[in-house]
């Protein structure tokens, strides 16, 4: 089955769908806290939907993607390498990185920028048991007033925003759900 | 049109494209640099607007394009022109339809709501080009938030005329931290750069793509002493009286007549729909 689970599971209708995809990727990514359903593509276990979407959406040769623990295995490899052509690297040379949070590890370990580029920082795919709006509050750019996201390490993300303009951006995934933590979000735990 | 892919670019372009606006909105009024493409349209028409717009798009998009307010320049036709034919999006020329909002050089008077996208064209998109022509040298200065030359260039302003003449691309400091070219947007729109829609700038020229989220903290650059002041010609529209809109000038004849209109066709009209009269719809109408 590794076959089948390597040439299926792409867009059907790679415009559209990808087209799709990335608004809702887009709105997330724009307003913290929101939460977004992000369908389309599917990766092989234990990859979720939005996950396999967002993969399908934003890689292609010229982007690295770190495949952190359980995510790197052989039928996502070959899924990953068949769809979008993008290279697997280390951590430390990723644009975009998918695992779930402890997989992922220290954030140390990927790309922030340089403070001439900080775009050239990694984003990093995580997924998650639960996505809602409840937990850490957010403030800044993409929100009015505050927003609420659970977030799965709450003093490691603070550490990334106090690196503003540099550190790493970030989709959490969950099923077919999807919602973003830029870098420019100020996080507070809830009081 | 099933010659061109959906919405014209190939797919590895929009997926560079897309990479580029989500670096952008994760670090608001940075430029993010792109691998800019060619497009069937000159440089200065609009290539980075289209290029956005091209990746953002849906098939389920109402699209609206604005060339300096209005819906019927050449520029907005061709553009919504070449959207129908390769993406077969709706248009529209109504502010309130629309989903997705190119434009050059105006912010539409109507308020922008969440669930819309404007898209700016961009020539310049370097606020301190004119000032340094090096570009590794304007880079040091975003990194290092040096941007005390243009407070030096908004004094030499004031110190030359009296006032702070800079009147269209008027310097903003977005979200604390970088000082952006809002486009060349009449300084009377800058108030209006914070708003509920999410906000992507595009310079195809230039290689450049930034962006502002939805109710980011966008500031104009002035002094205590001179505060900034969203200016517009001190007259109400000619055609639907309104005196809250930002005006154009025309010249009507050789003896030194002239009128002014809103320089937002739609929402012009829609005013003059209402009933709203100015000084000359009468005659305009007949």
């Amino acid at each position: 089955m590794t076959a089948q689970s390597q040439f299926s599971g792409g867009f059907q209708n790679a415009p559209v769908q990808a087209a799709h995809a990335f608004r809702a990727a887009m709105t997330v990514m724009a307003r913290p806290g929101e939460i977004r359903t992000l369908a389309g593509g599917e990766a092989p276990q234990p990859l979720s939907v939005a996950a396999g979407t967002l993969l399908l959406t934003l890689c292609d040769p010229d982007t690295k993607v770190h495949l952190a623990g359980a995510a790197n295995t052989e039928a996502v490899r070959e899924w990953l390498s068949f769809h979008t052509g993008a290279q697997l690297s280390a951590a430390s040379e990723a644009d975009f990185a998918v695992g779930t949070w402890s997989e992922l590890g220290p954030l140390g370990a990927y790309r922030i920028g340089t403070s001439e580029y900080p775009d050239r920082s990694a984003t990093l795919i995580v997924e998650c048991d639960v996505l809602q709006q409840a937990g850490a509050q957010l403030r800044g750019p993409g929100i009015k007033d505050t927003a609420h996201l659970s977030l799965p390490d709450i003093p490691a993300l603070q550490a990334n925003a106090a690196l503003y303009p540099l550190g790493c951006d970030f989709f959490f995934t969950c099923g077919d759900q999807v919602a973003a933590l830029p870098r420019s979000t100020q996080i507070s735990a809830e009081a | 049109m099933n010659e061109y892919n959906f919405a014209y670019l190939d797919e590895q372009t929009k997926r560079m494209i897309r990479r580029a606006i989500l670096k952008g909105l994760a670090v608001p009024g940075y430029q993010v640099p792109f691998a800019s493409r060619e497009m069937p349209m000159p440089y200065g028409w609009g290539t980075g607007g289209v290029q956005v717009s091209a990746a953002t798009l849906t098939p389920d998009d109402t699209f609206k394009v604005i060339d300096q307010g209005a819906d019927d320049t050449t520029n907005a036709v061709s553009i919504r022109k070449f959207f129908e034919n390769t993406a077969g999006v709706e248009t529209t020329e109504e502010t309130e339809k629309a989903t997705v909002i190119q434009t050059r050089h105006r912010i539409p008077e109507a308020k922008l709501r969440e669930d819309q996208i404007i898209v700016y064209q961009v020539p310049i998109p370097e606020p301190l080009r004119f000032l340094e022509p090096r570009e590794t040298e304007t880079r040091k200065m975003h990194s290092l938030e040096e941007y005390g030359l243009m407070h030096v260039k908004l004094y030499e302003d004031i110190s030359q005329h009296g006032a702070i003449s800079t009147a269209y691309a008027y310097p903003v400091m977005v979200s604390d931290r970088y000082v952006m070219d809002p486009s060349p947007i009449p300084k009377f729109d800058n108030p209006k750069l914070e708003m509920d829609a999410i906000q992507l700038f595009g310079a195809g020229r230039e290689q450049r793509i930034y962006a502002v989220p939805p109710h980011t903290k966008v500031v104009s650059l002035d002094f205590e002493d001179y505060p900034f002041e969203a200016t517009k010609a001190d007259h109400p529209c000619d055609l639907c009286g309104a005196e809250d809109s930002y005006l154009d000038e025309v010249i009507m004849d050789d003896a030194g007549n002239r009128m002014f209109v809103c320089s937002d066709t739609d929402y012009c009209r829609s005013r003059r729909e209402a009933g709203h009269k100015g000084r000359l719809a009468e005659e305009n109408a007949a």
